[in-house]
Parts: structure tokens; sequence; C-alpha cells
């Protein structure tokens, strides 16, 4: 097919704005899925991005529509994640695209995350098409959104499309303007291949499936492919589309098109996300630009609950390292918690849903350690380290200095709410950057955030002081000098290296009250007073002491009835494995959990 | 030969405690006749001219509200059926009401030589608290005419930490029964269980806390020892030679033979118990029983029952455990919960108090 018969384009939208709603509208109507056989929201297929609502890896969809000027056109719908931490795998999604349909609700506007999203857009030369969704609602108020779009976005609005997802209204539109306002694809299919991977997954009969957008060239079955950044060269056994429910492997993709790629790969670690592919026989000079290799930003440790199912996390988090090539994870030991693995993240979500995966579909109890960033330390002889790891962290006489990374917030709240959410950032040690009207009642605050302060609970906070309201979206900006000290929690004079954290030294007294607390309230009463100390170095800056039981006795064993005792013999064997033994004491895996919610 | 003791549930009270969770029912003269019945059907069903008896527990309820012509059957049956020693130990539970005079003259010449009078308290509101139908008087009067009866053997039960007691009040009632001719005490640390009355009604709330109950109980373990009655076993005390054989059957995984509804045995190898319910037992020709451990006597078990008596375990006899044992030690004597002398090791009071879990941290 001609290219000018192409149109290639994602839909940027908030959670719950109705990007999913929409996308089945226009499956519907492109009638690419029979009605009986749709399940509500069919591009997001995994359980989790279901229940929350979000996207969380990319997919893409072909679709055949008939113009009201009679001609046939090829829609390619690439969906993306919405989420920041996945800001670099959606930019290379955007870069598979000529258009973005920009989706906002009729009633709450736009919000932080479309934002940050339709300015990538922006930035990679796409055609914004807006899209004022849910107007069937009573609250629904399009033009003022409209006006909205005008002033923050600067991009035409008040002819824009309005519609409603949900009830398939106005929906050919939206499909009209996605032939009229997004541009075909340009590119060269005589060209050495050019192809840019923006995404991937793993199939247990195909190996890798990679997901292409064909820039020049083609690519056909039996085609040596190189992937330009890891250099692997595979030969190409399947090339095709998707349709909404399966791969449909046609043989050849070329110049324009977006499709998939089967080629025997065995390991997700080859295709990475951004790499161009091209042809090992023929080879283009240069790769597209824009890759980069993707680093967590996040780290925490998992340890199984029972120490026994070590294998069985390894198991799990190799099987979903399958899928998803930016969860890196090895081996770690804590006195505390036995065998782990010190995973990294992309950033909270990311973190949030492997931990939820692992304990959901893998049936795994998890300790999960405080989050860390990664800091910048620069010892007294120059060298420079970079630590994840609190037990790592270097003893205070040999730091020179060190440094935090900081990230640039940016919340969209109601108004009413600017106060609260100036003290939560003040809180967490934000720089007020600046503060701009959206319209009377909407405002989009600055500000720049050490990331330590948001890994734990930054986001419920905010949630929970703007009712729910705000939205939130940050990007990374880079490593700012910091005056750093390393927690330790001691119980019984021992350092628990699974409680020690990296903390702000403005901030390390009260946190240490706080996990002190935390700690007697979540530790029994055992043989042995347990004192809870918090140290930074060798000094004591918090303190509190479980005392030792008193009372633990079954008084009568009338008539020679032992049943009650052997019963307690029983329970106190199987509560003796859901407790970790540090030293002589005792402790609960709720403790471990207890002090990373300190807030809540 | 081997040696057994007997012991017979007599589920009959005139009136229930409230904290009490045992299996009894009111009493009734035709429901007594008829479970007397049973009781010995069932010693001539379990005879065995071949076991030595040297101990006899009634236990309740409130077995003294058996008639002595009903009781001396029932010892009668055993020692026709049984070889009984003839020191054997023949204990009677007894509340202060049902002691007459003339009923303590008859007990004692039926046989039995060991009174457990279940005094609780000498303070008459506590009394009353407990729904106990005695006073402090009553009960003083019924084991000075015990004694007198020719009760040379007389235990009394007390109560510690019962709801709203003061540490004074543990101390006089301590130094009154000790003023008494008896040689030895039980004293309980109350337990309000699930479905009881104290229970229902929140009684626990009123309990003192588990800090202020412990310093009762080490309060009196000590005024006890100082009076001459030794601790031998967590909640026992008694003079020199006065400890109960019968319950040490028990912490000794010494075989016994239980008779009545919802009473425990250990013999032939397995733990069973009869079915809480009188009316199965009176009309069943041998009493409905069932398992409760098949395979009784693990290290486990007999080093938890061993170490609630003072006598304490012998390490040379914990085999493979003693490794573990061994490591756990130090720490506990640390913190003053056990002692060890040579290759023995025992809980002290204070381990007594808090010996499910010192016990759960020396085996596991």
């Amino acid at each position: 097919m001609a290219n000018e018969k192409i149109r290639n384009f994602c839909i940027i939208a908030h959670i719950d704005h109705g990007k999913s709603t929409l996308a089945d509208r226009i499956l519907e109507k492109t009638e690419t899925v029979a009605i009986r056989d749709m399940e509500d929201q069919l591009l997001d297929n995994m359980d989790i991005e279901r229940e929350r609502g979000i996207t969380i890896k990319a997919r893409a969809v072909r679709l055949k529509y008939t113009a009201k000027n009679g001609e046939d056109y090829i829609f390619n719908l690439i969906d993306t994640p919405g989420h920041v931490d996945f800001n670099y795998e959606v930019s290379r999604s955007l870069a598979a695209c000529e258009g973005a349909i920009l989706v906002v609700d009729a009633s709450q506007g736009i919000e932080a995350q479309t934002l940050a999203n339709t300015y990538l857009a922006i930035e990679h030369d796409l055609e914004v098409v807006p899209v004022v969704n849910k107007i069937d609602l009573p609250s629904a108020d399009p033009d003022r959104v409209c006006g909205e779009v005008e002033n923050v976005i600067g991009i035409p609005a008040m002819d824009a499309p309005r519609i409603s997802a949900k009830m398939g209204i106005n929906i050919e539109d939206v499909l009209e303007r996605i032939v009229t306002d997004i541009p075909a694809p340009a590119g060269d299919p005589d060209m050495p291949l050019k192809a840019l991977i923006f995404d991937s997954y793993y199939d247990s009969y195909k190996g890798v499936i990679i997901y292409v957008r064909v820039k020049d060239g083609k690519v056909k079955i039996g085609d040596n492919i190189r992937l330009m950044a890891t250099g692997a060269v595979f030969t190409v056994v399947e090339a095709g589309f998707m349709d909404a429910s399966s791969l449909v492997n046609n043989g050849s993709l070329e110049a324009g098109e977006v499709g998939y790629i089967a080629a025997s790969i065995k390991s997700i670690g080859d295709t990475r996300v951004g790499d161009t592919v091209t042809n090992n026989d023929a080879p283009c000079d240069e790769p597209l630009p824009g890759y980069r290799k993707v680093n967590p930003m996040v780290f925490s440790g998992i340890y199984p609950a029972d120490g026994a199912k070590y294998g069985d996390l390894r198991d799990a988090l190799e099987k979903l390292r399958l899928n998803d090539a930016s969860l890196s994870f090895e081996p770690e030991t804590s006195i505390a918690l036995g065998f782990g693995f010190r995973c990294g993240f992309l950033g909270l979500l990311h973190m949030e849903i492997i931990q939820e995966r692992l304990e959901r579909e893998y049936n795994l109890d998890l300790i999960t350690t405080a989050p860390s960033v990664i800091y910048k330390v620069t010892l007294t002889n120059g060298e420079i380290q970079y630590i994840d790891n609190p037990t790592n962290y270097p003893d205070p006489a040999v730091i020179q200095s060190a440094e935090e990374p900081m990230v640039k917030a940016d919340i969209l709240s109601p108004s009413e709410f600017v106060g609260n959410i100036m003290e939560l950032c003040q809180d967490r040690r934000g720089i007020f950057k600046d503060m701009q009207y959206l319209d009377d009642t909407r405002v989009d605050l600055h500000y720049e955030l050490p990331l330590n302060e948001i890994v734990y609970d930054f986001f419920d906070v905010l949630k929970s002081r703007t009712k729910g309201y705000a939205s939130f979206d940050y990007e990374m900006l880079g490593y700012t000098p910091s005056k750093l000290v390393k927690l330790d929690i001691l119980l019984n004079g021992e350092v628990v290296d699974a409680l020690s954290f990296i903390i702000h030294a403005d901030k390390a007294y009260a946190r240490a009250r706080k996990i002190a607390e935390k700690l007697k309230e979540n530790i029994p009463r055992q043989l042995f007073e347990v004192p809870i100390q918090a140290a930074i170095g060798g000094k004591i800056i918090a303190r509190e002491t479980v005392k030792a039981m008193r009372k633990d006795v079954l008084a009568k064993c009338y008539g020679g009835d032992i049943t009650r005792k052997k019963k307690l013999l029983e329970k106190q064997k199987e509560g003796k494995k859901r407790m970790r033994q540090l030293g002589t004491v005792e402790v609960p895996q709720e403790a471990f959990m207890s002090v990373l919610k300190l807030d809540s | 030969m081997s040696t057994l003791g007997i012991y017979i549930h007599v589920p009959f009270c005139g009136k229930k405690c409230g904290y009490c969770d045992f299996y009894s029912l009111r009493y009734s003269a035709d429901a007594a006749e008829k479970y007397t019945a049973a009781v010995i059907r069932n010693l001539e069903y379990y005879s065995d001219r071949e076991r030595i008896v040297d101990t006899v527990y009634f236990g309740g309820g409130t077995p003294s509200l058996l008639s002595a012509a009903q009781l001396g059957s029932i010892i009668s049956c055993i020692r026709e059926r049984f070889l009984v020693d003839d020191n054997a130990e023949i204990t009677l539970e007894a509340n202060p009401g049902t002691l007459t005079p003339e009923k303590l003259r008859q007990l004692r010449k039926i046989g039995i030589n060991r009174l457990s009078i279940g005094v609780q308290s000498l303070n008459d509101e506590e009394l009353q608290l407990l729904e106990r139908t005695h006073t402090a008087a009553r009960a003083e009067r019924a084991v000075r005419e015990a004694f007198s009866a020719g009760f040379e053997n007389i235990s009394c039960d007390l109560m510690i930490a019962v709801p709203g007691q003061k540490t004074e009040s543990v101390e006089r009632s301590v130094i009154r029964l000790t003023e008494l001719p008896i040689k030895h005490i039980s004293a309980y640390i109350l337990k309000i269980e699930e479905g009881t009355p104290f229970h229902k009604t929140g009684q626990e709330r009123l309990l003192p806390d588990d800090d202020t109950a412990a310093e009762m109980y080490l309060h009196a373990v000590k005024l006890l020892e100082s009076q001459g009655f030794l601790q031998y076993e967590v909640s026992n005390f008694a003079l020199p030679g006065y400890e109960s054989r019968h319950n040490c059957r028990y912490w000794k995984c010494m075989a016994y033979l239980g008779i009545g509804p919802s009473a425990h045995s250990y013999t032939g190898g397995v733990r069973f118990a009869v079915k809480s319910d009188m009316q199965a037992f009176i009309d069943s020709r041998v009493q409905p029983v069932y398992i409760t451990d098949e395979t009784p006597g693990s290290f486990e078990e007999r080093t938890m029952l061993r170490l609630r008596l003072r006598e304490g375990i012998d390490l040379r006899e914990t085999g493979s455990h003693r490794e573990k044992i061994e490591k756990n030690i130090p720490d506990l004597i640390k913190a003053g919960y056990i002692i060890r002398r040579g290759e023995n090791i025992s809980l002290t009071p204070e381990g007594f108090l808090v010996s499910n879990a010192v016990i759960s941290r020396l085996i596991f």
C-alpha cells in the first residue's frame, strides 16, 4: 500500500480520561474487532493495568478505515504507557508516529501527565489532534477545556471533536481527523533498512517479538537483521502486523509501516527499546537518533518472607525479566533477611508493579526494604562511587562530598489545595520554581524535589492532601550536593542492615524517632528486653524499648488434658517461621514493612 | 509390673462459676446415681489385674457432691479390678460448702487420703466475684474440720490475679492459707477462657495487667517458699514429700486412665479423651472416646511437660537435640529464666511465668 494511505498515531490521555475506551471505539468503528469479540478495553491486556486503569506496556494494532472520501486507509494505533516511569518508552513510541490524539476530559481538563506527554509529542514533531471526551457528563465544560488546551499547550482546539467514547458519540469525527490532520509517513523503501524498536515482549514459542516502525527500506522473512546497539544478528522468521487479537504474518514490512518481527531471539536483553534494526548484509550508515540505555532509578531489596522460597523468587524475577528488560536484579544477602535480590526499577510505579506481580502472579510473600535512589559520593581520595544500597554507604570519615538526584516536578491541582501542596513540597525539601494559573480554578506548580523524598509515599500523601485531585509528573534533573547521612537501626545493639537508609541530615532525627516508635509498636514483647536505637555513625539519636514479656504461661493443665499445650506448641512452631531471628531478637515481617509506611 | 494413675471426672456442680470452662452439669441425685453406675461399668471394662494403681484422683466439677457411698463403691471397684498399691494416693477435690464433719469422717473411712479443697481466695469480695458459694471463714473451717477428721494430706487451691485484685490481697490469702494445717497449695493465675460467662461479660478488662499479675505471682512464690511450700511445678507448691503424685504423672508422661465425660487418658501408647457428653457416658456400656494423639511422647512433648517441673530435664537425655538446646541456654540463664546445675536445667519462678516462650526457645 502506498504510504499516503497510512496513518501512524498514538493516544495521549491522563488516567481515566478515556484513552482505552476511545481506542476500543476506534477498533469497533473500523470493524477490526467484531463487537461480540470485544472485551472491555482491549488494548490493555495485563491484569494490573486493567485494575489500575493504566497502560504499562505499549502495544500496536493495525486497523482498516474507509474514510468519507471513499478511500481506504491503514491506521496503526500505537498504545503508549501513560506513566512517567516509562517516559523513555513513551518517547520511543512517539517516535514511531506522525501524530497523536490528545484526549482531555471535558470536566477535569488537562492533567500533569497529559501535559508532559503532549510536550514530548510536540518535541517529536507530532501533529497533535485534541479531542474533548466525556461530553455526556453533567459537569462537562468543553468550551473551558478547549480554552485550557489553547492557553496551556498553545494549539488550536476550539474545533476539536467533542465526543463521548463511552456513549460512542462523534467517534467518526476523530477518525476523519486522523485522515485529514495527521501526515502520512515519509521514508524510502529503496534505502537500506532502518527500523525503530519501540517495544518488545517474550513469547514462549516464537522468542522475543519486536515491535518496529520501519523508517526506510524493507524487511522480509529470511533477511539477516542486525540490532545496532547490541550488534546481535538474527534471521527473520516472521514479519507482519498485529490485528486486535493476534499477529498476522504477511512476510514483509516496508518504509512507513508499523509491525512486528520474530527472529528466534532468545533474550529480551538483545532487543532494546529505541534501538535500530538494519539489514546485516546491506546496513544503513547510522542508527536512528535518540537511543539510550534505560537505567534504573530506584532500588530496593526484595526478600522472600519464607527463606525457603528464595529459588521461587529468583524464577519469578527471571520470568518477569523476559518481558521487561528494564527490570534489573542481582542476588543480595542481608544478615537480617537472608537471601534475596537487589532490584532496580525505572521508578516508583514500576517498583510497585513488579512487587505486585510477584505477589499476585507468583504467589510470593515478600519483605521489601526501603526504596533507595542512587547517590553519588566523592571520597577523600577523589574516587567517585555510586551507591544504590545503604549497606554500601562509605564511612563518613572518607567522604569528601555527597550528591543526590533531583527531579523537576510538575503538579496540577485545583487552586484551593495550593497551600497544602506547598506545605508538602517544602516538607520534602522542595525548591519552588514557579506557579501558573491554567484558569480561575486550576494551577500548575513547578518544584525541584530530591528523588529520595518522593520514592516513599509522596504521591499517596499528595493525593490525600488534595482529595485525590492533584496530578503529578516528574523528570530527572541530575545531581546536586547534599548533606546526606546513613541512618542505622539497631536492635539489641546490633545493626539491622535491612533497615538502614540514607537520608538528609536535617530529617534524620524526626525519621529516626518515628521508625523507633513504629518498631516498638510492631515488635511483640519477648523473653528479653529489646532496645531499639537509631544511630548516625556511632551516635544514637533515638531510642525506644520493647519491655520483656512478663507472662506467657498455661497455668493449668487439668486432669492430664495436654491438648491445649500441644496446640500452643504447634502454634509457636508455626509463628517462629514468620519471625526473623536477629541475634536474640525475633522480628515479625510486619515490623520491616511498617517502617516503610511512616506517614500512614 | 507397670503402674497406672486413675482419674475420675465428676462433672457435677451445685452452681457453675463464671470463669470455669471445664465440663460440668448441675447436680441431680438421679444423674449422680446413673453416673456412678457408668463409672463402675467402665472400671470393670478397663479392669487390669496386672497394673499397679498408685494414684486415684477424683476431679471435677465438684466430686464431693457424690455421696460417700457412691465414692466408696467406685473405690471398691478399683480395688477389685486393679492392684491398688498400699500407699496409693487417693485424692478428692472438694468445695468447702460440701464438707461437713460427718461427710469428712465417711470420706476418710472409704479410703480417701488426700483432699484438694477449692478455697481459691480468703477474701470474701473476691470469692463473691468469682461466684464461689463459700466465704473465707467457711473455707478455713472446712480445712480445720478435715484435718480433725484425719486428713493429714490437704491441698488448697488459690487463684492469683483475679479481676480487681491487689497484691496485698494475694499476700493476705497466702499468709492465712499457710497458717492452716495443709501440705500443698495449687496457685493458678486466672485466665479467662473464651466461651465462659466471664469472657462474655468482659471481665477480662478488669484483670490485672501482665506486669501486675507477674508481680503477684512472684510475690506469692516468695511467700510460699518462705513458709516451706516449695514450688515443684508452675502452679504447685508443697511441703517436702507432699507433692501431688497423681499430677506428677502428667508431667512425667506416665500412664493414666481417665473415666467420665471429658476425661483424658494416656495409656496403651495413645492419648485419648472421653466425649464431653454425660448422656452418652451414662447410656454407653463403654465410654465413647476419641484419640487426641496417636503418636504421643515426642521429644518436644516430653520436654515441654518435664520443664513444668522444678526438677527440670537432664541434658544427657536430650539426645540429638542437645546442641540446639545448649546454644540457647546462656541467654536464658543470663536473663534469669533458667538455672543449670551440672547436666540439669530447670526453670526459675520468673522462667515459669513465661514458660511458653522459654520452652519454645529451648526446643525449637
